[in-house]
């Protein structure tokens, strides 16, 4: 596998009336072609925020912070994402190399334009192809995804189909410009469990067959246990785990990361007890000191979990956490 | 569970009128049909089916919020006893105190410009069920505190709470009128999964509490499975399974509730693929296949599901399905 997408020291603040808010800090994570990263966390903690920062796709209150550095390796070479600055520029990465799915279908399509128009619009913008040839790989997307009839519809608008079906022709039309990195972002959260499971296997036949790196941005560890190779996990705009998908779900290092799987209700034990994490998220302008954690964690360690932020150590060849827990140096003075 | 049901849908069917032509019978979508489900006092009764499948449409019913086309609803609490088919003005009036709804959506469900108090004190003051004002706020703040929100909480607007808390507060507006039948429609699904366990616990302590009785509507299987104990389940207006959880989760009979349990996403890395994966979506409402609703999907189908609509069999104690080949199905 080759390497795909580098994010070092990744900082985003929005200028608000309130004040510069906090959204996305110091986070570095990295991806291989053909590689499956769950981006897992509550509402709130900053994983949309932090995928759409790969294709500078934030308003324009957005401020980067100055360390920050995104490398995507193109085969032309690599790309610093940073420094694109016009349009035209980001048209390299956005639904270039990039494509993006998000959760509600319905809201991502133009209601009164058919879905055909809207990909055959876009292919022409990042492609080469004419008219005829646009619509013709636009159908044969249709048709990979599975959807019957795809040359009818290529006709039809997005309210003509169900919502299945608009995931399916979202998924088509993100992966037509043959991207070499697809983010998506929960985007099977709105559809119904055997719809989701039809929608997670297409994925995976696509990545398999694409031999593209996957963004999944998802609430749900169930999900994430069935697509992802690896995991990093999101709290209040820090990353506080990151390992694969069996290290993660089985040996949980950060104590939030415990807190979540303990609140997921499973089929395995029915009269486990649900274990709700306490308190609620903070909100992004009153940010904690220290570990941003440390004001709901069960096994907060005296004042320093409130005084020095934690930094990444390793608990595992592929697996590490953000916690003092692991790092216990600071304890030996 | 030889008490008397608290309330029970007896062949209850909803239609709702489609435009069509003058002539001919009037068309019609039957977003219920035909369905009977018993629950009894202090249960906490799990409905789950896609969307599309009937069970918000169902859980109005047994509210009077949604038409009752044929059937009935009959609920008896021990004081009064109500067929809500034919509820007169005064009577629905009683019966609005007696069942509540909780919504999904506690962003939607709460109006913006009234604090909290207001919120929570406005089904009291709309039904008339206190006196003077000391009254309710003595009761707003009794119901609060079993909520879980202070005394400084009800002071403030809507906007200053988290999603969590606003589901606490819904809950509250649902319990003021000390109802003893409630309506929870989804009510965790906007939820992380933190929280949701936070609310979950809340209304199982509630209930047990103040001796409630729940419908809880969910599309989320897991969720239902820890805290029902009972489980009906739904696709296309029909009722297809209904049985104890336990033994819902433990021998599924229909294909379709099979295929639900599998589809689930498992948290073991190492269970992939082993779902048993459905083809197709739920039809649509207006044009239902004929014969057994399922069939389109079913991969146990045969001729006979494709003429005749199965009826629901015993398939052991409390455990009721809907299919023809069930039996062939369970060796």
């Amino acid at each position: 596998m080759s390497r795909l997408i580098d994010v070092e020291n990744l900082t985003l603040q929005f200028d608000t009336d309130e004040g510069r808010i906090t959204a996305v800090d110091d986070v570095s994570f990295s991806l291989e072609a053909g590689e499956v990263m769950g981006l897992v966390g509550e509402s709130g903690s900053g994983k949309s925020v932090t995928a759409k920062s790969l294709m500078k796709l934030n308003p324009r209150n957005a401020v980067y912070g100055p360390d920050t550095k995104i490398t995507l390796h193109l085969d032309d070479g690599p790309v610093d994402v940073m420094s694109l600055q016009s349009d035209t520029e980001m048209k390299i990465v956005r639904g270039g190399a990039i494509s993006l799915i998000f959760q509600e279908p319905m809201a991502s399509f133009a209601p009164a334009i058919s879905i055909g128009e809207q990909m055959v619009e876009q292919l022409m913008i990042h492609t080469s192809f004419s008219k005829a040839q646009a619509k013709e790989v636009s159908v044969e997307m249709l048709d990979r995804v599975g959807i019957s009839d795809p040359s009818t519809r290529f006709g039809q608008y997005a309210f003509e189909l169900s919502g299945g079906m608009r995931q399916r022709a979202m998924i088509a039309m993100a992966l037509s410009t043959k991207p070499r990195l697809l983010i998506a972002d929960e985007p099977t959260t709105a559809l119904d469990v055997t719809i989701q499971a039809q929608v997670i296997d297409l994925m995976k036949d696509l990545v398999s067959e694409f031999g593209m790196g996957i963004i999944f941005i998802t609430h749900d560890l169930g999900v994430i246990a069935q697509t992802a190779d690896k995991v990093a996990v999101m709290y209040l705009g820090k990353l506080v785990e990151q390992g694969t998908v069996r290290d993660v779900i089985r040996r949980p290092a950060h104590p939030y990361t415990r807190g979540l799987l303990a609140a997921l209700p499973t089929l395995d034990d029915i009269d486990a007890p649900l274990t709700p994490i306490p308190g609620d998220i903070p909100s992004p302008l009153e940010r904690p000191s220290g570990c941003v954690y440390h004001t709901r964690c069960q096994e907060v360690m005296g004042s320093r979990c409130a005084a020095e932020v934690p930094r990444f150590s390793r608990v595992d060849s592929d697996h590490a956490a953000a916690c003092h827990l692991h790092d216990p140096q600071g304890d030996a003075s | 569970m030889s008490d008397k049901p608290l309330i029970t849908a007896q062949n209850l069917s909803v239609h709702y009128p489609l435009r069509g032509s003058l002539l001919g019978p009037k068309p019609y979508v039957g977003a219920v049909e035909n369905v009977s489900i018993e629950i009894t006092p202090g249960s906490f009764f799990g409905l789950v089916g896609e969307s599309g499948s009937g069970k918000t449409t169902l859980g109005r019913a047994m509210l009077r919020a949604a038409p009752i086309s044929k059937g009935d609803v009959l609920f008896d609490d021990g004081e009064v006893a109500y067929s809500l088919k034919n509820l007169g003005k005064k009577e629905l009036k009683d019966y609005r105190t007696r069942a509540q709804l909780i919504f999904q959506d506690p962003y939607a469900a709460l109006s913006p410009r009234m604090t909290v108090r207001d919120i929570i004190a406005e089904p009291l003051e709309v039904m008339g069920l206190t006196n003077s004002r000391a009254e309710t706020d003595e009761r707003v703040r009794e119901i609060a505190a079993k909520c879980r929100l202070n005394v400084e909480h009800l002071r403030r607007f809507p906007h200053a709470f988290s999603g969590g808390q606003r589901q606490r507060i819904s809950i509250a507006r649902a319990l003021v009128s000390a109802p003893k039948f409630i309506v929870a429609d989804e009510s965790v699904a906007a939820l992380d999964v933190s929280i949701q366990a936070d609310v979950l616990n809340l209304l199982k302590a509630i209930q047990q509490d103040m001796g409630l009785t729940f419908l809880f509507i969910s599309h989320d299987l897991s969720v239902v499975a820890h805290v029902c104990d009972h489980v009906a389940v739904m696709y296309l207006g029909r009722l297809v399974e209904t049985a104890p959880t336990r033994t819902l989760f433990s021998t599924p009979r229909h294909p379709y509730t099979q295929a639900l349990l599998s589809a689930i996403p498992s948290l073991d890395p190492d269970d992939r693929g082993k779902a048993q994966k459905l083809e197709g979506e739920i039809p649509s409402p207006t044009n239902p296949p004929p014969g057994c609703k399922f069939q389109t999907r079913c991969p146990m189908a045969i001729d006979r599901c494709r003429v005749e609509e199965p009826a629901l069999e015993s398939a052991g104690p409390e455990h009721h399905v809907a299919c023809h080949r069930w039996k062939e199905l369970a060796v």
